[in-house]
């Protein structure tokens, strides 16, 4: 029986939290970019980091991506730890060549010699009624990188247990965090210490036996609302939440088809060469003979991201997904 | 109560704060004209040791470019980037550094490297074609040489950040041409280092060329210096060619942000004698008689008339710096000559800390491939 009231708290709060303890725990670690320090950001995740730790370790940095991520390179050269913010998704492009010619290949350049044992923090994904360019999901981007872990958590407490073991990673993390899960909110208790995830491993958040959906972000809890309405149809749906996009964890998710027999991967992003595709042949490479349907993809559809009062018609919603586990080649059991 | 009758109330007779001067600019100001040093009185002033220390650097960093072009040839370079006409300006950017500071190099300075104490074979590595960086940064703290225009900049900037901040009495000096300042990211290097006052020195060597694209093409300001005065950092011009007067602007930059005063930029006016690189074919943008112009005004050559119109070099000194560089040339010729051992595997050793599962697949596959090769070879000459 616990003594200590568990307490919502939002994702945003979890990964503040995340960064605090990290900073706490190693001086190395130093956190940068626009409006981080005053302000404590735009979606107050550093909220009270530069009081505690001072501007010197919490930084607004000049109103430059590729400046702020180039220089972030400099500092991890000289042994620091930095955790990048970059404000929204489609704000990080300018860093694009900083990212993909320098922090990506940096180890593999020198031989090892010189690690990047950098954090980059991306709100990502659509959902919160953003103007143009504050809604994009990037990670494709990112996945095609070699070089580049690719994180996301789908909640609270993975929030804080993905980013502290994104930080202690030797290797660069591209953070990406889903925008409208920062308000989403989950018991826990803050005055006991949280669980560090490893990278690269997916979970299953939800059991079942007719079919799985693969899914990551901001995608996990729309499934598994789709799995609740699935039991009205008489379908028992497991939901894999990757967690990693890179590296891949292609054992929980091919254990999973296996189970299943059937697959439907869920994602914003779009999805002609988006990661569906990737992971669909994945599913498809190691479980061939257990599949009963070809893998299908929920995706985000192949447009720029569309205008705030359009883009319900855009994310993929519980409808669409089980509209796709329809589609699934029923027939053939019955 | 209209507005006008409110005016009282939030009229100011004199102009918001904002709206005061912040800096003065005339300080940061360039010189008019390139700072020279060699030819002028100001060279009685310089140690006659740094003379020959300089004169003996530029012989051998003269002959390291004519070898590695000649290697180009012999197929031992992928390619080579000369800095023939340059190396006052490479071996300067080395000398002022202590050893506990860093020196940035883009791909065209190899020289810079060679000449702050990297084994030139290691220098090399990426123009072989045997690995990216032939060299561990840190062992005399040469960061890899940089291929992407400009992007080396920002990371001097955040490593000399990152020193200071740890209280460190390191410089960062980061290389770039002209070309480069055009780039973004020379923009975002400027800015970040003076508002955070970082110890860092810029050295952009104009050489007149982005590849085939002269200067005039480039940028429309009074002088490359001259942009450092919007960023609110002093701004120096000086003669690329008189290797004395390199020295001392990025000696006084080095010294300036060691002390404190945050970076400097320098724009050192200097010539690219050889094409861009062996595959290219400078006559196709540039005449002979302007490369004979600035053959006139070459680097070795001033230094040489300097130190031996007043006696401060004879002729067994002059001999003994070119002795001097064609054992550093053949001593490269011939470790060049030899072929690199090279494992396929290691393709796989550094992409991460540990290899994703998915590296590990791969790396078998490779593997397997190079195991069946060497059986089809071994079965082929009948062992």
């Amino acid at each position: 029986m616990t003594t200590v009231a568990l307490k919502p708290a939002t994702m945003a709060q979890a990964l503040t939290r995340a960064l605090r303890d990290a900073m706490a725990d190693d001086p190395a670690v130093h956190v940068m970019g626009e409006d981080v320090g005053t302000l404590g950001g735009v979606f107050r995740v550093t909220d009270g980091l530069a009081k505690e730790f001072g501007e010197d370790r919490c930084t607004d940095t000049p109103l430059a991506e590729a400046g702020i991520l180039g220089t972030a390179v400099g500092m991890a050269m000289y042994g620091l730890r930095p955790v990048v913010e970059m404000q929204f998704d489609a704000f990080a492009y300018p860093a694009f060549e900083q990212l993909i010619s320098h922090v990506a290949r940096m180890r593999n350049r020198t031989r090892g010699a010189m690690p990047l044992p950098i954090t980059i923090r991306v709100p990502y994904g659509g959902g919160i009624g953003g103007v143009e360019h504050h809604s994009d999901s990037s990670e494709a981007y990112y996945m095609a990188t070699p070089g580049l872990h690719v994180v996301t958590p789908a909640t609270v407490a993975d929030a804080y247990g993905l980013l502290r073991a994104s930080i202690a990673s030797d290797d660069p993390v591209v953070f990406l965090e889903p925008k409208r899960l920062y308000w989403s909110k989950d018991s826990w208790n803050p005055e006991e210490p949280q669980a560090v995830q490893p990278i690269g491993r997916a979970v299953v958040r939800r059991t079942g036996r007719s079919a799985t959906l693969i899914t990551y972000g901001p995608s996990v809890p729309v499934c598994l609302e789709a799995a609740e309405a699935a039991q009205a149809e008489g379908w028992d749906l497991e939901v894999v939440d990757l967690r990693s996009l890179v590296p891949f964890d292609d054992d929980t998710v091919a254990a999973s088809v296996r189970r299943t027999g059937r697959a439907v991967v869920v994602h914003e992003s779009g999805g002609y060469g988006g990661p569906g595709g990737e992971i669909a042949a994945r599913v498809t490479e190691r479980c061939f003979h257990h599949l009963e349907a070809p893998v299908l993809r929920v995706a985000g559809f192949d447009i720029p991201y569309p205008p705030p009062m359009l883009e319900r018609h855009h994310l993929p919603g519980v409808d669409r997904i089980l509209d796709a586990v329809g589609r699934l080649q029923w027939e053939a059991e019955s | 109560m209209t507005v006008m009758e409110q005016r009282g109330a939030y009229y100011r007779p004199t102009p918001p704060p904002a709206w005061q001067p912040r800096t003065d600019p005339a300080p940061l100001l360039p010189d008019a004209r390139p700072y020279r040093v060699l030819g002028t009185d100001a060279a009685a002033e310089v140690d006659p040791a740094l003379l020959r220390r300089l004169y003996a650097e530029l012989v051998r960093g003269r002959r390291y470019n004519a070898q590695a072009t000649a290697l180009t040839k012999q197929g031992r370079l992928a390619v080579y980037p000369s800095t023939t006409g340059q190396e006052a300006c490479e071996v300067a950017a080395a000398l002022v550094l202590e050893e506990r500071d860093w020196l940035f190099p883009s791909y065209r300075d190899t020289l810079a490297a060679v000449a702050r104490g990297l084994d030139p074979v290691q220098a090399l590595t990426l123009l072989r074609g045997d690995w990216h960086t032939g060299y561990d940064p840190h062992e005399h703290r040469v960061a890899p040489l940089c291929t992407p225009l400009a992007t080396q900049l920002p990371h001097a900037v955040g490593l000399a950040h990152a020193a200071r901040l740890k209280g460190d009495d390191v410089v960062a000096l980061a290389l770039v041409g002209d070309g480069g300042t055009s780039e973004g990211d020379f923009h975002e290097a400027m800015n970040f280092a003076a508002v955070w006052q970082a110890p860092v020195v810029f050295l952009v060597q104009n050489n007149g060329f982005a590849i085939s694209v002269p200067l005039a093409k480039q940028t429309a300001a009074p002088s490359l210096a001259h942009k450092a005065v919007g960023y609110g950092m002093p701004g120096r011009l000086v003669d690329g060619n008189d290797a004395a007067a390199v020295h001392e602007v990025l000696g006084d930059a080095v010294a300036h942000a060691r002390a404190g005063n945050g970076p400097t930029l320098v724009e050192a006016v200097t010539y690219r004698i050889d094409a861009h690189t062996n595959a290219d074919d400078a006559t196709r943008y540039r005449g002979d008689s302007e490369v004979d112009t600035w053959r006139a005004h070459d680097p070795i050559a001033l230094l040489e008339h300097e130190l031996t119109e007043r006696g401060l070099i004879d002729a067994d000194g002059i001999q003994a710096a070119r002795d001097a560089a064609e054992a550093m040339a053949a001593d490269l010729r011939e470790r060049m000559n030899q072929d690199p051992q090279l494992d396929p595997m290691d393709l796989f050793a550094h992409v991460y800390a540990e290899p994703t599962p998915q590296l590990r697949e791969q790396r078998a596959l490779l593997r397997a491939e190079l195991e069946a090769e060497a059986e089809a070879h071994a079965e082929g000459t009948g062992r």
